[in-house]
């Protein structure tokens, strides 16, 4: 009995879908809205992390050592900035031999500062150490680690040049801030956005089950049991799901086409399309199964309230 | 069978719609129940089919007590008694072999059943011809007809017509008066309420006549006085 009825039930959900063709495609259409919410929510989220990613990689102290420094004092110093939880190892250690050959390289084309160079005779370059944080409220630590040593080798000799942290102090400071907010902002706005039109879809599918009131009361008359009528309605609330959140998926192929280019270029090699195309087993779990889910809850929600007869 | 011991209804904003209502109905009997509109006829139904539960009193089928039904069991019980209602109360997007093959389903019947049954039951209405038919297509003695199918299909205890002419013509409310009357010979008690005159005095059954909320008359082989 159990299998007939599942049977009834998903018949009739197919045929009631079919049917109420008008109703079932402007329901489709204002689910289509929600799950293009989320699927652009998933996209900016990537895009903002990937920003912020790259923010942060671009940020880190260098400590330059002068020239006299010994390359086991700075390999030791080096040693005790890893141990420390907040550094992300390993700490880069530049040679001055290194640092020369990039000041070279990058001064190629200056004909002038070369000559200079090598009228010198000697590498006027100390090594440097490039330490990067974890979290960028990290580096206020890890730069006062770095000035308590030197503190401590001032009567001995001190091998630190200089910390560029306290030129960058206040780029870095303004970057932890926008990081932080661009995060929790993007948090509110995602809920937000997730929750209104998830009240849309609700509202929109309750009133495509209020114009069954009737039906649902004849239902109810003729000893339908409860179950039995709001099978139907789950069914067809979840191919409303299922088949906006397709369509959405095949929304997102020429749109992320489009954009792919440009967040290429804007974001420093993200480009959404790919993301997309890599990804999509996930997005499409997601996409679907949050359209099953809205679909079918809310049907199942909005018939409870005629069944009370 | 069906027993109203002493029931009144009082709504919330202290309309009395019914008001110390008793009576009995013996099975295999036609009865009519006549009124004004807002007499109480509905409520009356109403109270029967577990749509209202009483203020005060009790309604029983045979000894059970409807008010006093679970939620599964008076699905059960519904299943034994037909209705059939003034406007019908067809499912608009279903035709007509699956409006009655619905109430089939719902009672937990197999497909063989519904398969056999439901050309059976149109013939009885002299409808086999409109089976895959939408209600939209039909005229409105025809959706009655329907209607009435759906309610005798489950081989009910009683049936009830809630004004079930209301809203057709002479011709086809002879008709319906017919197929009533051939459906109570067949064994099945009929409850019927109407507003119509003709249909009581041809009928020439039990009448209970109501009037603000109260049973006024109860004649065997009653005539329409009001």
């Amino acid at each position: 009995m159990f299998w007939i009825k599942a049977k009834r039930i998903v018949r009739a959900g197919f045929f009631s879908f079919w049917r109420n063709g008008f109703i079932s495609l402007s329901s489709i259409l204002v689910m289509m809205v929600t799950l293009f919410v989320i699927g652009s929510v998933i996209f900016s989220s990537v895009v903002l992390k990937s920003t912020l990613d790259q923010i942060r990689e671009k940020v880190d102290i260098n400590v330059y050592f002068v020239t006299e420094a010994s390359e086991k004092d700075i390999l030791e110093m080096k040693k005790s900035l890893e141990q420390l939880p907040e550094v992300v190892k390993p700490v880069i250690y530049v040679s001055r031999e290194e640092v020369l050959e990039a000041f070279k390289k990058r001064h190629k084309n200056d004909q002038f500062t070369i000559q200079a160079l090598d009228e010198l005779g000697e590498n006027p370059l100390g090594a440097t150490l490039n330490i990067k944080a974890k979290d960028p409220s990290q580096y206020e630590s890890i730069a006062r680690f770095i000035e308590s040593k030197r503190a401590q080798s001032v009567e001995t000799d001190n091998i630190i040049d200089k910390v560029n942290y306290y030129q960058n102090k206040d780029a870095i400071e303004r970057l932890t801030k926008i990081i932080k907010s661009a995060n929790s902002l993007g948090f509110v706005l995602t809920l937000f956005l997730v929750a209104i039109s998830v009240l849309i879809t609700f509202n929109t599918i309750r009133l495509v089950i209020y114009m069954s009131r009737d039906e649902i009361s004849v239902m109810r008359l003729v000893g339908a049991s409860d179950r039995y009528i709001r099978g139907p309605f789950f069914v067809a609330g979840a191919i409303y799901g299922f088949l906006s959140a397709i369509i959405t998926l095949m929304i997102f192929y020429p749109i992320t086409l489009w954009l792919g280019g440009a967040t290429a270029n804007f974001f420093v090699g993200l480009n959404v399309f790919n993301y997309y195309i890599a990804n999509f087993g996930q997005i499409f779990l997601i996409i679907t199964g949050s359209g099953i889910a809205i679909g079918s809850i809310s049907s199942y929600l909005a018939v409870r309230k005629y069944l009370r007869v | 069978m069906i027993h109203f011991d002493n029931v009144s209804k009082v709504y919330p904003d202290s309309s009395i719609a019914l008001e110390e209502v008793s009576f009995t109905i013996m099975p295999n009997e036609f009865v009519s129940i006549v009124g004004h509109s807002g007499a109480g006829k509905t409520t009356l139904l109403k109270m029967f089919l577990g749509e209202e539960t009483p203020s005060k009193g009790k309604v029983f089928y045979e000894s059970t007590d409807i008010s006093k039904l679970s939620k599964k069991n008076m699905d059960l019980f519904r299943r034994k008694i037909g209705v059939v209602f003034q406007d019908f109360r067809l499912i608009p997007n279903k035709n007509v072999y699956e409006n009655i093959a619905f109430a089939m389903e719902a009672a937990g019947r197999t497909d063989a059943e519904i398969e056999a049954d439901v050309p059976h039951v149109l013939d009885l209405v002299d409808l086999g011809k409109k089976i895959w038919n939408f209600p939209h297509e039909l005229s409105g003695g025809e959706k009655q007809r329907v209607s009435i199918a759906r309610a005798i299909v489950n081989q009910p205890d009683v049936i009830i017509a809630d004004e079930p002419t209301g809203n057709l013509d002479p011709l086809n409310t002879f008709d319906i008066v017919q197929i009533l009357k051939k459906i109570n010979d067949l064994g099945t008690t009929v409850i019927l309420t109407t507003h119509n005159k003709g249909v009581i005095d041809s009928l020439k059954k039990r009448v209970l006549t109501m009037e603000n909320g109260r049973i006024v008359r109860d004649d065997q082989q009653g005539k329409y006085v009001i």
